[in-house]
């Protein structure tokens, strides 16, 4: 086969699997685009007789649809830090030392996850209430925070077990402490992990539904998935303008991804690990 | 600073967060489960009722379906979800012009909210008026009941989760692969090694450590999963037929306002999940497992 043919047909097969994944998505966009807020037409067209970008107008200038991006934007980058500097530093503790009951903590870590999450819904906000974090974007955080984290630490273990311990030894030698060779030798090698823990944290944040709709009562707090589920519960659901804010909710993530992507797929410190 | 010093400022935070946001529900739902709250107890304050509604579960006739169901949905997710995820980490691992363009668009299905995927996926799968339906029908297809029958209902909500999955696989594997040293590959190619063997004997072992805890954390989350099955069977249509366990218990909970009942039923999804976690650990490499 020639290199030219090759090349061809890599891509041919890259763009079939891009347009399955995008199909529903573009779906979505036509919805959007529909005058008269039509949810079915047994149309295939992408593009709707009559079609119009309208609803990205109405969603951005006459709903509250900025504030509710900013909120959003608040919860899920204050996750996403606090995710990563929680997983990071305990992640380590746990893959370098060796600690009583070592197994049992990662065992107990993961146990968490298996309790369905909506039973503890009832819980949870009684303890929030407790705490006077009720309708609180504090609360909200921290809810994220504590269901991204088993994952978190979890993954950032399992790449630092890839990075030999001798790297540390040898700063420690040089006269770094413990926490200056985490910082300056082995942090800087797990770029990739520590993507994929922030990436984690912050969709944890962005996208969830029901923890918030359980925690935040005040309007003025309604984060995205609030806030659009807000236009589908008045007397008619706006099903353009719904699908118009849902698409706009997606391109913060898009951009963030392509913007650390660099970070995890080149893996730019990595020249120095000889495995 | 001394190393015990070290480690209570990396550990202690982590395990505040989860000891209070966590575990203390988790407590208090323990109690709720012995107790009978509910639409008519909830004014004055339930009664403790001991193991009474744990009981009342085991005479759930649909309850072993329940399982049954959820254990299949949990099975052919994962596996869909691990195979395409790594094959198009794999892909996407390569040079080429357009890579980085191909990647932001392939992770579209994790980037939209959950609950809006799901619906619009419900909407492709009506029969008369879905996308699925029409395109059947155009290449000279009948259009396929989904929503109204058993099998159909469950293959769609499938289809959606697996769609929905396996963009967190491939990010998870497209970070795993970069831990791999690119040495191990060069000092193959000097050997004559196919592109075969490289996967089965570099690729593939070298990715299990980052990729393990994303498979247990992915089998886990996908048992517990509410949203695709509960929004895309229309909360477990037709006629209960295609509910999971953790369905079934939202009904339970938020429909029917059986909390009790509900919280018990929770404590018995946990200890499932708990023993098939342990039987898994018991066998397997215990890297998985981080130990």
């Amino acid at each position: 086969m020639s290199p030219t043919l090759k090349k061809v047909l890599w891509h041919a097969a890259m763009i079939v699997v891009v347009l399955i994944t995008m199909y529903p998505v573009l779906q979505i966009f036509s919805i959007s685009l529909r005058p008269g807020d039509q949810l079915y037409s047994t149309s295939l067209d992408l593009i709707p007789e009559g079609a119009s970008l309208e609803s990205f107008r109405t969603i951005l200038f006459e709903k509250p649809f900025l504030r509710w991006l900013g909120n959003s934007l608040l919860v899920a980058l204050s996750t996403a830090i606090l995710g990563v500097t929680l997983a990071s530093t305990a992640a380590y503790a746990l893959s370098r030392f060796r600690l009583p009951g070592q197994k049992g903590i990662l065992f107990a870590i993961l146990t968490t996850q298996m309790f369905p999450a909506t039973m503890l819904l009832l819980p949870m906000y009684l303890l929030m209430r407790n705490l006077g974090l009720v309708n609180s974007l504090v609360g909200v955080i921290l809810a994220y925070t504590a269901t991204a984290l088993p994952f978190c630490i979890w993954t950032m273990k399992g790449y630092y077990d890839t990075i030999p311990r001798s790297l540390e030894e040898a700063a420690m030698i040089d006269g770094m402490t413990e926490v200056g060779a985490f910082w300056r030798v082995t942090l800087p090698l797990s770029a990739p992990a520590l993507v994929i823990t922030f990436l984690f944290s912050f969709l944890a944040g962005w996208s969830e539904f029901i923890v918030a709709r359980t925690l935040i009562v005040s309007r003025e707090l309604n984060t995205l998935p609030l806030g659009l589920e807000s236009l589908a519960t008045t007397f008619q659901t706006e099903w353009a303008n719904y699908a118009a804010g849902s698409l706009l909710v997606a391109v913060p993530v898009v951009a963030l991804f392509l913007g650390l992507s660099k970070f995890l797929v080149e893996g730019l410190t990595h020249g120095g690990v000889k495995g | 600073m001394s190393r015990r010093g070290a480690i209570a400022l990396f550990l202690i935070p982590s395990a505040l967060v989860m000891g209070l946001i966590v575990l203390w529900p988790f407590v208090y739902n323990l109690w709720l489960s012995m107790t009978n709250l509910g639409l008519y107890t909830i004014k004055d304050g339930p009664d403790f009722v001991g193991f009474a509604q744990y009981l009342r579960l085991f005479g759930e006739p649909d309850l072993y379906e329940y399982l049954l169901r959820t254990l299949i949905w949990t099975g052919i997710n994962v596996v869909f979800h691990v195979v395409i995820g790594v094959g198009l980490a794999l892909a996407l691992n390569q040079k080429f012009t357009g890579r980085a363009f191909y990647r932001g668009l392939l992770i579209l299905p994790w980037a939209l909210p959950q609950y809006i995927a799901a619906l619009s996926w419900r909407g492709m799968f009506n029969f008369e008026y879905g996308q699925i339906n029409l395109l059947l029908g155009s290449i000279g297809m009948d259009p396929v009941p989904w929503l109204s029958t058993e099998v159909g209902a469950f293959a769609a909500a499938l289809i959606t989760n697996i769609w929905l999955g396996f963009p967190f696989m491939m990010v998870v594997a497209l970070g795993g692969l970069q831990s791999i040293p690119k040495e191990m590959y060069e000092a193959a190619d000097i050997d004559g090694a196919g592109s075969w063997w490289r996967l089965r004997h570099i690729t593939i072992p070298l990715l299990r450590p980052v990729m393990m805890p994303a498979i247990v954390l992915g089998t886990i989350w996908t048992f517990n999963n509410l949203n695709v099955i509960w929004l895309v069977t229309n909360h477990g249509e037709p006629a209960d037929s295609s509910h999971i366990l953790v369905t079934y218990v939202y009904k339970a909970a938020f429909v029917y306002y059986r909390y009790g009942y509900a919280a018990a039923f929770g404590v018995l999804i946990f200890l499932i999940l708990l023993v098939l976690t342990w039987m898994n650990y018991r066998q397997a490499d215990k890297s998985a497992y981080g130990a």
